[in-house]
């Protein structure tokens, strides 16, 4: 009995080991070429910055975490708040949160109507909205620029018709960039909204309507909370990549209107200063990291009370 | 209640006009960019009638030959190699029983997904510029390892979920008529589970050739792919040039998705 116990054992030992090996070439992959590197990026954010880029390895100082928020005044050294940084901090907040909001006010009735169409057309729908998603960011930020831009065909058809006499300054401006990651991340926030949508039980809906609800009291009452866990993973999937945009930003702002990807960008290049902007990365991440956390504690709420 | 007799529960109102509003901004853009790559004239705005000289000027310019060559080649080995790890690694984490790690590789080859594409870009971009300096190599090499690295969780999707959705009888089966364990998974695991090895090489196909961030930072001086290449051009003066490569390109894309969906919709 023993030995067949052990032999047991060893080959479920041989298993393990067997998982590990199958796994380890993925493993190595995004070790050194996506996780490792950003432990390098926190290192260098605590490391004096180089003359001319770069930084002096290990000589350690958080000087570049202090710039982040603060400045020093070349003179006489008085501190004040890093003014740039922090309206660039807000713009970034600010446009991915209006982006996100309007995402939800576009993308929640859009996802309601591919739910609500016949079972065997839905999978045209969500296919028709799935193509832009997988299409080319540049391309699509490139055809949105060429639609605002001002002898672009928006401001050609309203000056044709009449509405204007010149042509409306859109591109390079909050609006242009806003514009554009609207259009980007719009399918981020349709598709998880869907997935909920498909799921959702009509027979509570025709409960409400038998107890006299009107409309806009079943869509508030009924189906919103029952479809919240999808607004909420739409919501955070627009949210993020709204924040670390950097494409968008960099065509459609034209290097006045940065965000944070734009302003981290800088620091690596004319800005020659890494300690600061692999603070700015840290910083990013870690605002990702608090929505995600955000999210899951909400999603985890959302099955418990739900199923 | 005037139309009650067509009362339905299901409709809201304004919706269905908000969803038209939302396809016609989704299609609007890529439309007009497709129709001014067939403008005579030089403008991207002003019609001056039909004509495929962009696209034959595109064709027939040897630096976007080279910088589209180039990604179709990243794109290809990327996705080759990110697709042979992620399978090896479905295989691993799905199915039988989790081992102690499974969470911990699970959440691994998820990662690149979470982490900002700017932070990563910029990670890359400080971590590889001690490696060139310390080895003097600067080939295609970053460039590869880069795009494997964010190509796995894309790849690494459709594979797990077509395993989970597969039935383990059929291997017991082969291992109780004496097969061995490598033509148990030869004979009857991977014939199975190709649908889902090549939509996932297929994600992870389009996912490489998209990328402008990453491809920006860690690319070295003459190392351009299709999206960077464009994304330099912007900044000169445009002409429907640009709008006929971006055609080209968004044809590959729909061509692969739509394969893609073609493929998954036959497994369900």
């Amino acid at each position: 009995m023993a030995s067949a116990k052990e032999f047991l054992e060893a080959s479920e030992r041989k298993d393990v080991r067997d998982r590990w090996l199958l796994s380890l070439p993925a493993l190595l992959i995004i070790f050194a070429a996506a996780l490792g590197p950003l432990l390098v990026v926190l290192l260098y954010s605590f490391m004096v910055k180089g003359d001319y880029g770069d930084v002096k390895l290990w000589q350690w100082s958080t000087e570049g975490w202090f710039s982040v928020f603060f400045q020093r005044d070349i003179f006489d050294d008085t501190v004040s708040l890093a003014d740039a940084h922090l309206t660039i901090l807000w713009r970034s907040v600010w446009l991915s949160f209006l982006t996100t909001l309007l995402a939800l006010i576009f993308g929640f009735p859009t996802a309601y109507f591919i739910a609500t169409r016949p079972e065997g057309t839905r999978d045209i729908w969500l296919f028709l909205i799935t193509i832009p998603f997988w299409t080319n960011l540049l391309i699509r930020t490139f055809a949105m620029m060429e639609v605002i831009r001002n002898e672009g065909i928006l401001n050609t058809v309203l000056i044709k018709i009449g509405i204007i006499d010149a042509p409306l300054q859109i591109l390079y401006t909050d609006t242009a960039i806003m514009l554009g990651m609207l259009y980007v991340y719009l399918p981020l926030m349709v598709l998880p909204l869907y997935a909920s949508m498909e799921k959702l039980d009509f027979r509570l809906v025709e409960a409400a309507y038998d107890l006299y609800a009107t409309r806009l009291r079943v869509l508030w009452r009924v189906i919103i909370p029952l479809v919240k866990p999808g607004v909420i993973a739409g919501s955070i999937l627009v949210f993020i990549p709204a924040l670390g945009a950097y494409v968008t930003p960099r065509v459609l702002g034209g290097g006045k209107n940065m965000m944070l990807g734009n302003l981290i960008e800088l620091q690596f290049g004319q800005g020659r200063n890494w300690p600061l902007g692999a603070a700015l990365s840290i910083t990013l991440m870690a605002i990702v990291m608090v929505a995600m956390l955000v999210y899951v504690r909400q999603a985890s709420k959302g099955t418990g009370s739900h199923g | 209640m005037a139309n009650a007799g067509r009362f339905s529960i299901r409709r809201q109102t304004g919706f269905t006009l908000i969803a038209a509003f939302c396809f016609l901004w989704l299609y609007a853009p890529i439309a007009t960019l497709i129709f001014y790559s067939f403008n005579a004239g030089t403008s991207v705005a002003i019609w001056e009638g039909f004509s495929w000289r962009w696209y034959e000027a595109a064709w027939n310019n040897e630096q976007i030959k080279e910088v589209s060559l180039r990604s179709l080649l990243i794109a290809t080995v990327a996705a080759t190699v990110a697709t042979v790890a992620a399978t090896m690694a479905a295989l691993a984490t799905t199915r039988k029983k989790p081992f102690r790690g499974t969470t911990a590789v699970y959440a691994a080859i998820n990662a690149p997904l979470m982490v900002p594409e700017i932070v990563t870009a910029v990670a890359l971009l400080i971590t590889f510029a001690s490696i060139k300096v310390a080895t003097g190599y600067t080939g295609l090499g970053y460039l590869l390892a880069a795009h494997s690295a964010f190509c796995i969780p894309f790849a690494y999707l459709p594979v797990r979920a077509r395993l989970e959705s597969m039935d383990l009888t059929l291997e017991r089966a082969a291992a109780d008529l004496y097969a061995t364990p490598w033509n148990a998974f030869r004979y009857v695991t991977l014939p199975l589970l190709w649908p889902g090895i090549i939509a996932g090489f297929m994600l992870a196909f389009v996912i490489s050739l998209d990328d402008v961030v990453i491809t920006e930072f860690v690319k070295s001086a003459g190392q351009d792919t299709l999206p960077t290449y464009m994304l330099g051009q912007l900044r000169r003066q445009i002409t429907p040039e640009i709008n006929a490569i971006s055609t080209a390109f968004f044809l590959l894309s729909v061509l692969i998705v739509t394969l893609f969906f073609f493929l998954n919709r036959r497994k369900s």
